[in-house]
């Protein structure tokens, strides 16, 4: 069973609903005995970094989550989830879980690209090149695009752990990978195929991935 | 760098299609689920439905429209039209919907652009603006008006003046249509659409007046548009949402050509 990580940070039913046309069984709840049980955890979330520490930590969850990835299960993290996995987020000045360290970072406030101004948020569908070989990432097309919605941009501190990058006036991991844990800033609930076949992929992953 | 994006845009009344739409082989599609699953199918980029039921049990059915459409398709979708209050946006995002439009309730009510942004995100807020040229006037030194109830009635607004306030209170993007282009399929309103886009920091879908795939490249580069609206030149299939992607595509304009 897949465990969905509710801690009030908007609409998780579009999860549920991708997982459920999959054909998997999940469940999306906040407590932390129910998600004792799951083979599998997705920890989405939209929103902003300093709300979502509160609640995480209101609800035990932000211990929860650091024994859950320690314990080597398989960790998905998707857009809001994917940032507060980090150490540190510039959004709200929240110091975050600390799971994966380095930091997420606003996207500059004049950005450009080919002489046109860009606008924050970068919302809509850019590619990702993915640059490490990794199941959770397997059989996507290449210029495969997915959907973001963002305006904070995570930065891990070691190159090593990117597993895709994506262009967007400046260049920034889209997707992270280590160990036991995978994190995409786009959301792959609302990116049509390539997006379900990551999340196909993931629930079949047994979480391990060697660097 | 991101695609533009191409939106078909369906007209919802009572849990049906206001239009038939034609496809393969010519059959007509009453069923508004039926339809957008086919968009997804060509390559849409995301779907609008706008509702112009206002009755009670109206919304109740389109509510179930929503929820049947979140079961079958994973790109994001607006609904909009008889939203008017921050319960009416949440029933709409919790039964599936990514976003909502908000569009005369906002001019005459405009707080419930920061309360929905406060309670669901500004991602979820899409300002819809009816826009009709009037020419420069003392309250409208932009020269574009806003209308309310689907065009019936002039406020008095400047168009631009609006779009900038919407932002600061929480929009996070704009649905633009001009009236005058509505319904023409003569192409979009150029300037207008690039005179609120060089305003605003949020993305622009451009809405109203498309006819030809050269109308979208026209709106998507001189419009600076960062989206546009489509509606009776793929619902009658003059052109699939693939068709009009490929000339893009091939004019330079990058759109997500892989599905």
């Amino acid at each position: 069973m897949i465990g969905v990580v509710d801690y009030r940070a908007g609409n998780l039913t579009s999860v549920a609903r991708a997982l459920a046309y999959l054909g998997r069984e999940c469940i999306v709840t906040s407590d932390p005995r129910i998600l004792d049980g799951a083979s599998h955890i997705i920890f989405p979330g939209v929103g902003a970094a300093g709300t979502a520490m509160a609640n995480l930590r209101e609800q035990g969850l932000d211990v929860w989550l650091r024994q859950w990835a320690a314990e080597g299960k398989p960790l998905l993290g998707i857009c809001l989830g994917t940032q507060v996995i980090f150490e540190y987020s510039e959004e709200d000045d929240a110091g975050c879980l600390g799971i994966v360290p380095g930091t997420v970072r606003r996207f500059p406030g004049e950005l450009q690209a080919g002489g046109q101004r860009l606008k924050v948020p970068h919302m809509g569908w850019n590619s990702v090149a993915f640059c490490i070989d990794h199941p959770v990432f397997s059989g996507l097309a290449e210029g495969a695009e997915f959907y973001f919605v963002h305006s904070y941009y995570p930065a891990p501190s070691a190159e090593g752990w990117v597993a895709g990058w994506t262009e967007y006036g400046i260049r920034f991991s889209a997707a992270v990978a280590r160990g036991n844990l995978v994190a995409v800033q786009f959301h792959p609930e609302k990116s049509g195929r390539p997006g379900l076949t990551i999340l196909e992929n993931f629930c079949r992953w047994g979480g391990t991935y060697a660097q | 760098m991101l695609s533009k994006r191409i939106i078909p845009c369906l007209d919802v009344r009572a849990g049906k299609l206001t239009k038939g739409i034609k496809f393969l082989g010519n059959i007509d599609i009453g069923d508004p689920v039926e339809a957008a699953r086919e968009y997804y199918e060509q390559g849409a980029d995301e779907i609008v439905f706008y509702d112009i039921t206002a009755s009670a049990e109206g919304r109740a059915i389109m509510i179930d429209v929503v929820r049947r459409v979140a079961e079958r398709i994973f790109i994001p979708f607006s609904v909009g039209g008889g939203i008017r209050t921050v319960e009416d946006m949440r029933q709409v995002i919790l039964a599936g919907a990514e976003k909502v439009s908000v569009n005369t309730e906002a001019v005459l009510n405009p707080g419930i652009i920061t309360e929905g942004a406060r309670a669901f995100g500004s991602q979820c807020i899409v300002l819809g603006m009816d826009v009709r040229k009037v020419g420069e006037t003392q309250n409208t030194p932009s020269g574009y008006e806003m209308v309310i109830h689907g065009g019936r009635t002039a406020t008095g607004i400047d168009a631009l003046w609006w779009a900038a306030e919407a932002e600061r209170l929480g929009a996070g993007e704009i649905c633009l249509n001009s009236i005058d282009a509505d319904g023409t399929q003569d192409g979009y309103e150029i300037d207008l659409t690039a005179l609120i886009s060089g305003r605003v920091r949020i993305p622009v879908i451009a809405s109203g007046g498309a006819g030809r795939p050269e109308h979208l490249y026209d709106v998507l580069t001189r419009g600076q548009a960062d989206a546009a609206l489509v509606a009776s030149m793929v619902h009658y299939r003059t052109y699939t949402i693939t068709q009009i992607k490929t000339y893009l595509q091939d004019r330079g304009v990058k759109t997500r050509m892989r599905w």
